[in-house]
């Protein structure tokens, strides 16, 4: 089976998440976490675009933007008391952020788990991730159907 | 030695008025030796963001549940986790957490398979504390580990496996079914808004009662009143005080807190938690499921 090779924005995020210990990993979603950028003024206005990830234990929305030149920009928004969740999104609107439309359908669906959360965040936490990057694939594929 | 109760009289009116703490007593009382405060949420990164302070972490999930086997952690593990926490067989401890306690309750609980005497939860939990401008800390306490005993779990007071509930049906016991309406018909087997943690079928146990947990908090996720909590569940399901009890819901997380108002508030003597719940129910081979709102009724055959 051939294996396509994991997009070095993603396995830069992966590398530093396991190069640490379970306890540093839990600090470095935590900055994850504080990096999830406000949303931009053309969409903090309009919540009836974002769609609710439901699967995910705390109320996120994400929006995907793909722009005239194919790339992705991935918008999230969770609540600060949320901070696992914001956390997930951060990494996913850091690590697809910039890429072409191909390159966010083709990160493995399983990239959640690859990152070596599951042990310090619980597998059951990071299904919320795996919703998050499900939803957003999905959303790209609408968005790329289209044009 | 342990802190004094705390006497305030809303508490005063419940079965066990020490199990509860105002945030005015906690306040008061930080820093004394035999205190500990215990931070345990649903978000495992939520006590980083900010805690009381000098209180310490628990995790449900990743300090509380063995990593292996669907259970929790025995003797040897718990001896370990409290020493760590600065937690030892007399101290006080407080938990607070969000989402009305309800994962502050869950840590209540297990630390009662432990038979950890002195266990209280925060009236109000971490909202409540922030809510009224309390402090709040991102710095780790340093704590000073302890020798905390082995002591042995015991599963048999307060928990329930699937076996026992189906001994419990078979004598007509009461049981509650605290999740959502949705999941108790059957349309869902999750919480609206939460992960599917799999279950093979929707619906709920014969003959349970329906009554989400949520109901038994105010909106500021301090519990209810007795007056309150005696019209949901004594009048409500015709509960007498002789009645065993058995709570579930879909991981036993949500029932722990509805174990901690029938057992500590109303004083019911033989409350379990079923912590199998749905997740185990639902995907059970030959158990006997009821759909819809009504309770339906358990054939013994």
């Amino acid at each position: 089976m051939a294996t396509t090779e994991l997009h070095p924005a993603l396995a830069e995020i992966r590398d530093d998440f396991l190069e640490l210990s379970l306890k540093d990993r839990l600090q470095l979603l935590l900055e994850f976490s504080n990096e999830l950028p406000e949303l931009p003024e053309r969409y903090s206005e309009h919540p009836d675009l974002f769609e609710k990830v439901v699967e995910c234990q705390s109320p996120v929305f994400i929006f995907v933007e793909v722009d005239e030149n194919q790339i992705v920009h991935l918008f999230a928004t969770a609540p600060k008391e949320s901070p696992t969740t914001r956390g997930f999104a951060s990494i996913l609107a850091q690590g697809l952020g910039g890429l072409t439309a191909d390159e966010v359908l083709a990160v493995p669906d399983d990239y959640p788990q690859m990152i070596g959360l599951s042990q310090a965040v619980s597998p059951l936490r990071i299904r919320g991730m795996t919703a998050m990057l499900g939803r957003t694939k999905r959303q790209v594929r609408e968005k790329t159907a289209v044009k | 030695m342990a802190v004094e109760t705390d006497t305030t009289p809303k508490f005063a009116e419940y079965a066990h008025p020490n199990r509860l703490v105002s945030t005015d007593w906690l306040a008061e009382h930080l820093g004394d030796t035999d205190l500990v405060v215990v931070e345990s949420d649903e978000d495992v990164l939520l006590y980083e963001t900010g805690h009381i302070p000098g209180s310490v972490k628990i995790d449900w999930h990743t300090d509380l549940n063995d990593p292996v086997t669907r259970d929790y952690i025995f003797g040897e593990e718990f001896a370990v986790l409290a020493g760590s926490r600065g937690i030892d067989r007399n101290s006080t401890v407080v938990i607070y957490g969000d989402k009305s306690n309800w994962w502050a309750a869950y840590t209540l609980w297990v630390f009662s398979l432990f038979g950890h005497e002195d266990v209280r939860l925060l009236d109000g939990g971490r909202d409540k504390w922030i809510a009224e401008g309390r402090a709040i800390t991102t710095d780790v306490p340093e704590i000073t580990p302890v020798e905390y005993p082995i002591a042995e779990r015991s599963d048999v007071e307060i928990r329930a496996f699937k076996d026992d509930v189906i001994d419990h049906l078979n004598v007509g016991g009461t049981l509650i079914d605290v999740r959502s309406p949705e999941e108790y018909s059957g349309e869902r087997t999750t919480a609206p808004a939460y992960p599917e943690e799999g279950a093979l079928r929707a619906g709920h146990i014969p003959s349970a009662h329906n009554v989400p947990w949520a109901k038994a908090a105010a909106e500021d996720g301090t519990f209810k009143p007795l007056a309150d909590l005696n019209e949901i569940y004594r009048e409500g399901l015709g509960l007498d005080d002789a009645d065993d009890v058995i709570a579930y819901c879909r991981i036993g997380e949500r029932s722990s807190h509805t174990w901690f108002v029938l057992t500590h508030l109303l004083g019911f003597e033989g409350v379990r938690n079923y912590d199998g719940s749905w997740t185990e129910w639902g995907s059970a081979v030959r158990v006997p499921i009821v759909q819809g709102a009504e309770r339906g009724e358990h054939v013994v055959k």
